[in-house]
């Protein structure tokens, strides 16, 4: 195995490569007018859209920004069986972003045989991987699930990027879709305008029909990726990608973005 | 002093007849619902290309006592709201005002002065959106073409949460 000179990393709560389980968060408005609102937003992990079903999301990476850029306090926190839960007082006029980030090291190996993986932080994994683990993977995460909500006029300051892993920028506000009229967005890697990245896009509900009916896209040349809103609703938008940018030797990096979007009817 | 005022009379009386007048008139309907509460309801004027131009008219409830009042729900009138709304600081003076019982309602718009004084000439819409508490919203439109030449009417029926809509051009 290779041996770990490491410094890294953050906990993490989340479900790795864990297949098909979507991590978001829900608002429960989006679009408020009016001069002191209120929204409360769940946040979880699942396979149905927007189903508390599998694991919360962890608040521990939360954060939340407000209209001029500054951070805003989460209020009444609480992490229940399915879901975490937290509500934000909006006392200024425009739009805020609400992010979980998280960043951790997964790995995969195999003793005698035998498959095992192992999630945690980079300076215990010397002691808890074994030392005769063989065809050891390292995986390094970055991950990013991210709400808006906007009161009275929308405004951009609270979009910021970090610069770090993916990320979204927003040619059209994340708070002025309408049902039938396409958004277009920008994805970022570390900052820059990344091409050939893979999208799927989720209309909510899909626990009451047939098919999932997700939208795969690609980011273009220039980074961005038009989304067609055919209808109003939830949306779940996941971005992902993997290259060899982790800060963990020998690792290969994941950088995920996902992001819950609300289309308001015409 | 009575000398003074009635000489202002003939000024008084003589405006309205040199300018034009715009009537907008806007019908709530009677509906047999368990609970009642009057729409909100804004009126507006739109480009061609779908931009708003000029609030008209924006009722909504200015009493509520709860959290912040009535302005909570001024977004439910969601054309309007991402029209212009948003973009309204409320309330707007010699616009906004209470919300009106069923009946039907006339707005009368001078041609030369308040929101239709800088209006340039152009074909528009007069739109009007009502959206009412526990009930449904409902969206009517106008064709306005600016300025008026000849006296004109055209109205519109409302389905559901508006009735009779009509907009009375006098040049």
């Amino acid at each position: 195995m290779r041996r770990l000179t490491l410094a890294v990393l953050a906990s993490l709560a989340l479900a790795g490569p864990a297949a098909a389980h979507r991590v978001w968060m829900l608002p429960s408005s989006t679009v408020l007018s009016g001069t002191d609102a209120w929204v409360t937003l769940d946040a979880a992990v699942s396979n149905e859209l927007f189903v508390f079903e599998h694991v919360p999301l962890r608040l521990d990476g939360l954060t939340v920004t407000g209209p001029d850029g500054a951070p805003v306090t989460p209020e009444n926190t609480a992490t229940g069986k399915f879901r975490s839960t937290f509500d934000l007082h909006l006392t200024k006029p425009g739009s805020y972003r609400a992010a979980v980030t998280n960043e951790g090291l997964m790995a995969s190996y195999k003793v005698g045989g035998q498959p095992k993986r192992w999630r945690g932080k980079a300076d215990s994994m010397v002691r808890e991987i074994p030392a005769d683990a063989q065809d050891v993977t390292l995986t390094e995460s970055i991950q990013r699930t991210e709400t808006f909500v906007t009161v009275g006029k929308p405004n951009t300051a609270a979009f910021a990027p970090s610069g770090k892993g993916l990320e979204l920028r927003f040619d059209t506000h994340p708070n002025n879709l309408a049902a039938g009229e396409a958004a277009r967005f920008t994805l970022l890697l570390d900052g820059a305008p990344a091409p050939g990245i893979d999208v799927e896009v989720v209309r909510g509900g899909s626990r009451y029909r047939d098919k999932s009916e997700e939208v795969k896209l690609k980011s273009g040349p220039d980074g961005t990726v038009t989304v067609p809103f055919a209808q109003a609703g939830l949306y779940w938008f996941g971005a992902e990608t993997q290259d060899d940018k982790a800060k963990t030797t020998g690792a290969r990096r994941r950088a995920v973005y996902n992001a819950t979007f609300e289309v308001l009817p015409q | 002093m009575r000398k003074a005022v009635t000489a202002l009379f003939p000024t008084l009386i003589a405006a309205p007849v040199m300018a034009g007048e715009v009537t907008l008139s806007i019908q709530i309907p009677r509906l047999d619902v368990s609970e009642y509460h009057r729409p909100y309801v804004a009126a507006w004027i739109e480009g061609a290309d779908g931009a708003a131009v000029s609030n008209l008219a924006v009722w909504y409830d200015l009493r509520k006592r709860e959290g912040e009042g009535g302005a909570k729900w001024l977004k439910d009138m969601r054309q309007w709201w991402r029209r212009i709304g948003r973009e309204t600081e409320m309330p707007l003076d010699g616009v906004s005002g209470a919300t009106r019982p069923v009946g039907t309602h006339a707005l009368r718009f001078a041609t030369d002065a308040g929101p239709l004084s800088a209006l340039k000439p152009g074909t528009y819409e007069v739109v009007v959106e009502a959206a009412r508490e526990v009930g449904g919203r409902e969206v009517v439109r106008l064709p306005l073409t600016w300025p008026p030449t000849a006296p004109s009417h055209a109205a519109a029926q409302g389905k559901d949460e508006l009735g009779a809509v009509a907009l009375d051009l006098k040049p």
